[in-house]
């Protein structure tokens, strides 16, 4: 044991450990089931019929999907510069400021078209002047990020109760909540795409906003892996001071890429607000940003594992509400329990099973000898 | 007038502080051993459902405070196990744990109480009840000034509420005057050298969570079985953070740990009882800029711009023995 852990083949690196993780986070999170008095099985197959029994059901998996893709791309991001960004619920609440602003502005003027690359544009950079000071604490001051990024969480929720209040109230209205947008502040839902496939999309709010996450999904893959930056940014999440050695200039880096997930956070935004309350309301993000947490880390900080990873939540979430219709014990906060669970399996406990893993693939490698060892991927 | 608001503010500060006190001590024996605990509020949520929990089917305030100690305990050493054990990553699994008591604190809570996610209500004989000091009511009509202070703020506290300002020496005076202490204050700055003693990091560090386990258990029991009645859902609300506010802002030693609690303590209790209320000079302060100000207050300390908070040195990062 000269080195702590042994090297493991890129795909049992990259699929085989995480699965095991996620088996066992579930395997716990079905005894917490059965403390509630109730049948974990059951509750799985409940589960798996709210979320993909019938097209509505498909329609707000992926809709709450999307959220998760946001805040997952934004805590990875971060997660490659070595930097912990728990300020995505934070985040994304700011970044729905710049929808409204976008939407309450244009909406009766344009279509949503229109509309919809302005409040990108501002949610983004709402999300990013949010994550920003954090960002410039961090790399000027030398403040802990994870700290500062705590405190703004709170200090958002405040500002953004103090805003829908006071500010952003229409005259009159009781609720603490912006007026609801015109035609031209509503995105149009992505309906006929599940039609397609023969389903009845229903109401589900499942919207363009899906799309766009895609997208930033591919951004982001070229961002960190194939651009100069993204190189930059992962020397420095690698090793301080070879990026330092290197000449990579650390603040620079440091603030960029906090902003860069603050706006990929801040996006999460346009889903709720422009496509589906087509209005802006107190706790609209409602756990969003944290789930992002989870995502990434069962998604490896990789785009194409944190779009698994999203639907899986958007599973849990769609699944859930289905579930205490059946199960009044279960509700909601069963998937608050398996988030804690897949971040502390996935997370903090990802070697756990390593070194199982590791001797037993040792095992497998002694009895063949002539096949080398697969090289590990990225 | 006045002085009786003035008077009625530190009461409520006197309140709410306990919780924030025994939580930042928490943080302040795990950090300075160099184990990062962000999971003080979920310890702590999960300390006031298991002593609202365990005092309701018990009878019991003894038995509640003890279950809430041994729960928030058990948490402590999962955190320990990812983190000193398992070498994790600290901050990821405090994030868990509190996200595991939230979750499974309204789960178990329903499933058990059938009340919404809230224990029953404790009867008088099943929390802890407040302890009045003798001649408080007489000095308070004899003697000017000293005489209500000490009816109102040192006397009819809970018994916690002495622990809690107790155990602010009581934890320096383990820190600065016991071999523990030394031991445990050289392990988050320089693990190496402790390791070098002939000492065990391990096992160190696993006693110095293990007490942040037990603080925030009685944490937690003040919050359901002394400042309200039972456990209500989420009722934690952010103290955690608060605490770990706190800590920072007394740059993780424990007299100043009591002040900032104070301090947080009385801006809590300030927002609570000034919502709508003008006051002279500024005018009329929002509230929600109230709630917000420890948490502001703690990111201008932390960016440098009055004094300094540096954590432990090797806080954060998991030991690996040289071989």
């Amino acid at each position: 044991m000269s080195t702590p852990y042994a090297k493991l083949p890129a795909w049992a690196e990259y699929v085989l450990l995480p699965f095991v993780n996620v088996v066992v986070a579930f395997l716990v999170a079905g005894l917490v089931v059965l403390l509630a008095g109730d049948s974990p099985l059951h509750a799985f197959q409940l589960m798996i019929e709210g979320a993909f029994g019938y097209g509505e059901g498909i329609g707000y998996t992926l809709y709450y999907a999307t959220n998760f893709i946001f805040t997952g791309l934004a805590v990875a991001v971060a997660f490659h510069c070595s930097l912990f960004n728990i300020g995505g619920e934070g985040q994304a609440y700011v970044g729905g400021i710049g929808v409204a602003i976008a939407a309450l502005w244009l909406d009766r003027f344009v279509p949503w078209w229109v509309t919809f690359p302005v409040a990108i544009a501002l949610s983004a950079g709402f999300g990013a002047l949010w994550a920003f000071i954090p960002g410039y604490l961090q790399a000027k001051r030398g403040s802990h990020v994870v700290i500062t990024t705590i405190m703004f969480n709170f200090i958002a929720s405040s500002l953004m109760v103090y805003l829908l209040v006071h500010v952003l109230k229409p005259v009159g209205a009781m609720a603490p909540q912006t007026r609801t947008f015109a035609e031209g502040g509503q995105l149009p839902t992505l309906g006929w795409l599940l039609k397609l496939f023969g389903l009845n999309p229903g109401i589900a709010p499942f919207n363009i906003t899906f799309l766009l996450a895609l997208v930033m999904c591919f951004l982001v893959w070229v961002l960190v892996w194939r651009t100069r930056f993204g190189y930059e940014l992962r020397t420095l999440g690698f090793s301080r001071g070879a990026a330092r050695y290197a000449g990579i200039n650390e603040a620079k880096i440091i603030i960029l890429t906090m902003m860069i997930s603050g706006a990929l956070a801040g996006m999460m935004a346009l889903n709720n607000v422009m496509g589906d309350q087509f209005r802006l309301q107190l706790d609209f993000v409602n756990g969003a940003g944290f789930v992002g947490i989870a995502v990434a880390l069962m998604g490896r900080s990789h785009p194409l594992g944190i779009i698994p990873a999203a639907i899986l939540f958007g599973v849990l979430y769609q699944g859930g509400a289905e579930i205490s219709f059946d199960m009044p014990e279960i509700s909601r906060d069963m998937i608050v329990i398996i988030q804690g669970l897949v971040i502390l399996f996935a997370g903090a406990l990802e070697n756990m099973f390593r070194p199982a893993l590791a001797s037993a693939f040792g095992r497998i490698g002694r009895s063949r000898r002539d096949v080398a060892a697969p090289a590990a991927g990225e | 007038m006045v002085w009786q608001t003035i008077l009625d503010l530190l009461e409520s500060t006197v309140r709410v502080s306990p919780p924030l006190i025994f939580a930042a001590l928490a943080g302040l024996f795990s950090e300075r051993s160099g184990i990062f605990d962000i999971g003080l509020e979920g310890k702590m949520l999960a300390g006031a459902f298991a002593a609202g929990a365990a005092a309701s089917v018990s009878h019991s305030a003894l038995i509640g405070l003890l279950v809430a100690i041994v729960v928030s305990l058990l948490l402590a050493l999962v955190h320990a196990f990812a983190s000193i054990t398992q070498r994790g990553n600290q901050i990821v699994s405090g994030v868990a744990i509190n996200f595991i008591a939230a979750g499974a604190t309204v789960i178990l809570g329903q499933a058990w109480f059938d009340q919404g996610g809230r224990t029953p209500q404790l009867a008088a004989g099943e929390r802890f009840t407040t302890v009045d000091l003798p001649y408080a009511q007489w000095a308070s009509n004899h003697i000017p000034v000293l005489g209500p202070i000490y009816e109102h703020l040192i006397s009819g506290q809970f018994w916690l509420t002495y622990l809690a300002f107790a155990m602010v020496p009581f934890t320096w005076w383990v820190l600065y005057r016991t071999r523990f202490g030394l031991r445990l204050r050289a392990v988050g700055e320089n693990p190496a050298a402790v390791d070098t003693a002939g000492i065990s990091v391990t096992w160190l560090r696993y006693r110095a969570v293990m007490c942040d386990g037990i603080l925030c258990g009685i944490a937690g029991a003040y919050l359901s079985m002394a400042m309200a009645a039972g456990f209500t859902k989420g009722m934690t609300a952010g103290r955690g953070y608060i605490a770990l506010a706190a800590l920072i802002f007394a740059k993780w030693r424990p007299v100043p740990v009591l002040f900032a609690c104070l301090l947080f303590g009385f801006l809590d209790a300030f927002g609570i009882r000034m919502q709508g209320v003008p006051l002279p000079i500024i005018g009329q302060v929002p509230g929600q800029f109230v709630q917000a100000l420890p948490y502001i207050l703690t990111v201008v300390l932390l960016a440098g711009f009055i004094g300094r908070a540096i954590p432990p040195r090797a806080g954060g990062k998991p030991y690996v023995k040289e071989r």
